[in-house]
């Protein structure tokens, strides 16, 4: 189970019928810096509630900017959407930079937390589950168990099918949603444009670093 | 501190030098910075401290009879002015009595800024007493909306609302205060909250290659044709676009609220385009080879269905806001940047060219439509509303401010009332906002109290804001009010009449008595039923020394024409019928 996994769906397209219009729905993958203020994860909401898309999964959290916080945003939407979709975030006065990853060399991952009903005798099993699965238990108690899985989508969703195959051992799931982050030098370009840091960003540092991500991105495959 | 400590000598000495006031004070100072000299409001419990503190300031304050008023009335002044407009609430009803006047200016992009009270920050949440989550409510109708509940914050937020109400693409900001930052204090100083400077959008920029294909589109065209709108006034382009059109003899176009970025009368202009465009307006776009937009959105009133919209022409977009390209229509060529400042960069790259094939052919479409228009008829005994609008035209010289309300009228005045400048029609455009021109025009007076101002409202409308003749009184302000009474709410009735088997449900409308309903208030008015009156009438209003209101009794059953019914394709329009040996028709001899 590699990395590409992630990629793939990241723009795994697929269509759907809407009325008598067939129109390319996929997952666009939106990460954003914005303001660390109050309301502000409502006006990025707003705007995909406002547009009538669903919001497939959504993550904030500190970055490494005082006072920005990171999100990365998953939904579905016609391919040519994403165009507008940036250009709409963009104008949100508290969103500072927006990046849409689709299909660019990227990791993604999402962390789960599995609760498990097992019993002394039955932990064995579960255990050499999550040894396949390369998890982690973090809680063990009688009745039950907590396991921590990281990955991709589908490696989580693998773990889940396998636990409750026969017997209904799942007692909650809780999922983080997506994290993304551009393979290689991205970040400089993100600092460039939040105006920083913009020693590393010639056009032949940009020319190595790409080189660099496609052996790296060769390697993992 | 005295009640006139900074009304006096030392007036702007608060604008230089910190100084600690409260926060109601605060914020007028703050106002006075930015140039305020007028805002429009009305006042109640969570806004008193503010209101208490008006007195100190060089400002002049408009009492309203409804919040929706003080909105409009902001947005009036700016549509007049240019500048921003500012309108002030107290909390719970009167803020959201606001809010269809701010989703007006969100619509057509106009830059006000609407201050409201709030209960105090301790009990922000509770449920208390005319307390309303307005931030949440008009966070999809503003361009940014601030709640502050310290002292401190107000300078700065004030200071960065103006600025995103102006920058860019204009709009709506609100700024609501708790009541106890309204009465704390705080250091003021104006230029540390000065905001920082606007962060350009990354996907506004203006490439050299979309530069080199939009001028050799426009070199290789045979039919095209200037799209114009809003963004030209907005942008103050008025003339790198009328020497684009010179230069290159391409007719132009415009959309309802882009009326007046290019004279009426320059020969290449061919008037409003859309649902009630005339028709070789139209037909020349969907024979176009070439549309050039410049600051319009391809808003589905002016395209028609978007499948069979000017199928012909490839398209260049020049848009300040990226979010409007490829929205409604796919162009060819995005030129995303202030209009001006494009059309700056793409001029010198613009060569003389020859058009007369291309305008002698619009000209054979057009026929003799205009030669046949209803204003031409003679006096049959019928007062239509394109008579009375055509006269007040010619009466006032088209020198007039006229502030229209949405229907039927505001569709004859943008046909017959000819604007040649910028800023001189006032009118809903996108949300259509009935009740919106009494209030309008009374914010445009005062923007402007040298000129004359007419309102030209339905019946209906009128009567959604018609409480505002009180304001006028008070104000003791001089505007002409000319309501065209039909019995109907027309528009919607010509729709029900097209296309709802002439079921006029709900249309028909009892109204009081509108000359008695102005002297209720102490303003002079006339009833008008013929069009002989029409002349004399307007000139009594022009020359009475107050407000004067004209209540035009005109047909009942008349119709736009011609128009595109929604979903139809731009050049697929229902004409005037034949059958009526007064109106004319595609198809008559």
């Amino acid at each position: 189970m590699g990395e590409e996994a992630g990629n793939l769906s990241a723009f795994h397209f697929f269509t759907r019928s809407l009325g008598h219009l067939e129109r390319i729905i996929m997952l666009h993958t939106f990460v954003a810096y914005v303001e660390d203020l109050p309301g502000v994860l409502t006006r990025v909401a707003s705007l995909f509630r406002r547009l009538n898309i669903n919001i497939n999964s959504l993550t904030v959290g500190r970055s490494e900017r005082v006072g920005l916080s990171r999100l990365t945003l998953v939904c579905e939407a016609s391919g040519e959407a994403g165009h507008r979709i940036r250009a709409s975030l963009f104008k949100l006065e508290n969103v500072v930079d927006v990046d849409d990853i689709a299909g660019a060399p990227s990791v993604t991952r999402e962390l789960a937390l599995i609760k498990v009903a097992a019993t002394p005798q039955t932990r064995s099993q579960v255990f050499e589950l999550v040894e396949v699965f390369r998890a982690r238990i973090v809680d063990l108690a009688p009745e039950s168990l907590t396991i921590e899985m990281t990955g991709v989508e589908s490696k989580i969703e693998g773990l889940i099918q396998v636990l409750n195959e026969g017997q209904d051992r799942v007692l909650e799931i809780c999922r983080s949603g997506k994290l993304t982050m551009r393979r290689g030098h991205h970040t400089s370009r993100v600092l460039k444009a939040m105006g920083a840091g913009s020693e590393d960003s010639s056009e032949a540092d940009g020319a190595m670093v790409q080189a660099l991500e496609d052996t790296v991105a060769s390697d993992t495959q | 501190m005295s009640n006139q400590a900074i009304n006096t000598q030392a007036s702007n000495a608060h604008l230089t030098t910190p100084t600690r006031l409260t926060g109601a004070e605060i914020l007028w100072a703050t106002l006075v910075g930015e140039g305020v000299t007028q805002v429009f409001g009305y006042p109640g419990g969570a806004i008193l401290p503010v209101y208490d503190a008006l007195r100190k300031f060089p400002i002049h304050h408009t009492l309203v009879r409804h919040e929706q008023g003080a909105a409009h009335m902001a947005d009036g002044y700016s549509r007049a002015s240019g500048k921003v407009g500012v309108a002030i609430a107290t909390s719970g009803p009167g803020a959201t009595n606001l809010v269809t006047g701010i989703a007006t200016a969100m619509l057509d992009s106009i830059p006000i800024v609407c201050i409201t009270g709030n209960v105090s920050s301790k009990i922000l949440g509770t449920d208390a007493f005319q307390e309303v989550d307005i931030t949440g409510i008009t966070l999809p109708v503003t361009k940014h909306n601030f709640l502050i509940n310290r002292a401190e914050d107000i300078a700065p937020a004030v200071r960065l609302a103006f600025q995103i109400a102006k920058s860019a693409r204009p709009g709506p900001v609100l700024v609501d205060i708790t009541k106890d930052a309204q009465q704390a204090t705080a250091l003021f100083d104006f230029e540390a909250a000065k905001p920082r400077p606007v962060r350009p959008h990354p996907m506004r920029k203006i490439e050299d290659s979309g530069l080199a294909h939009a001028a050799e589109l426009i070199r290789n065209a045979k039919r095209p044709v200037i799209l114009a709108g809003h963004g030209i006034i907005e942008s103050g382009a008025m003339e790198q676009v009328r020497t684009l059109a010179e230069r290159t003899q391409i007719p132009v176009a415009l959309t309802l609220l882009g009326l007046g970025a290019f004279p009426a009368s320059h020969e290449l202009n061919l008037g409003m385009m859309g649902m009630h465009g005339e028709s070789w307006v139209n037909h020349a776009i969907q024979e176009a080879d070439l549309l050039i937009a410049c600051g319009m959105r391809f808003d589905d009133r002016v395209t028609g269905t978007t499948a069979t919209y000017a199928t012909k022409a490839k398209k260049i977009h020049i848009e300040v806001d990226p979010s409007e390209i490829n929205k409604n229509i796919k162009v060819d060529v995005a030129l995303v940047g202030d209009l001006s400042e494009v059309l700056e960069q793409l001029l010198p790259r613009i060569a003389g060219r020859d058009g007369s094939a291309w305008l002698k052919t619009i000209d054979s479409i057009k026929g003799d439509a205009a030669v046949r228009d209803i204003k031409n008829l003679p006096d049959l005994g019928h007062l239509y509303a394109a008579h009375v609008i055509h006269d007040i035209w010619r009466i006032t010289n088209g020198n007039a401010i006229v502030v229209t309300d949405v229907g039927q009228h505001q569709m004859w005045e943008a046909q017959y009332y000819h604007h040649e400048l910028p800023r001189m029609l006032i009118t809903s455009g996108g949300l259509g906002t009935m009740g919106f021109a009494l209030p309008a025009a009374i914010g445009a007076k005062f923007a402007c109290p040298e000129k004359e101002v007419w309102v030209i409202a339905g019946d209906g409308g009128f009567q959604m804001t018609a409480a505002e003749l009180a304001t006028i009184v008070q104000e003791k302000i001089k505007i002409n009010i000319a309501i065209i009474n039909n019995g109907f709410l027309g528009m919607v009735r010509q729709w029900q009449q097209f296309f709802y088997d002439s079921n006029y449900e709900s249309t028909p409308l009892i109204s009081p008595d509108f000359v008695k309903l102005a002297d209720a208030h102490g303003i002079q008015g006339l009833t008008v039923r013929t069009r002989a009156e029409v002349a004399g009438a307007v000139d009594a209003a022009r020359s009475a020394n107050g407000a004067f209101l004209l209540n035009f009794m005109v047909e009942k059953e008349e119709s736009v024409y011609p128009m595109v019914s929604a979903g139809s394709a731009l050049h697929e329009m229902i004409r005037r019928p034949g059958s009526d040996p007064l109106l004319e028709s595609p198809n008559d001899k």
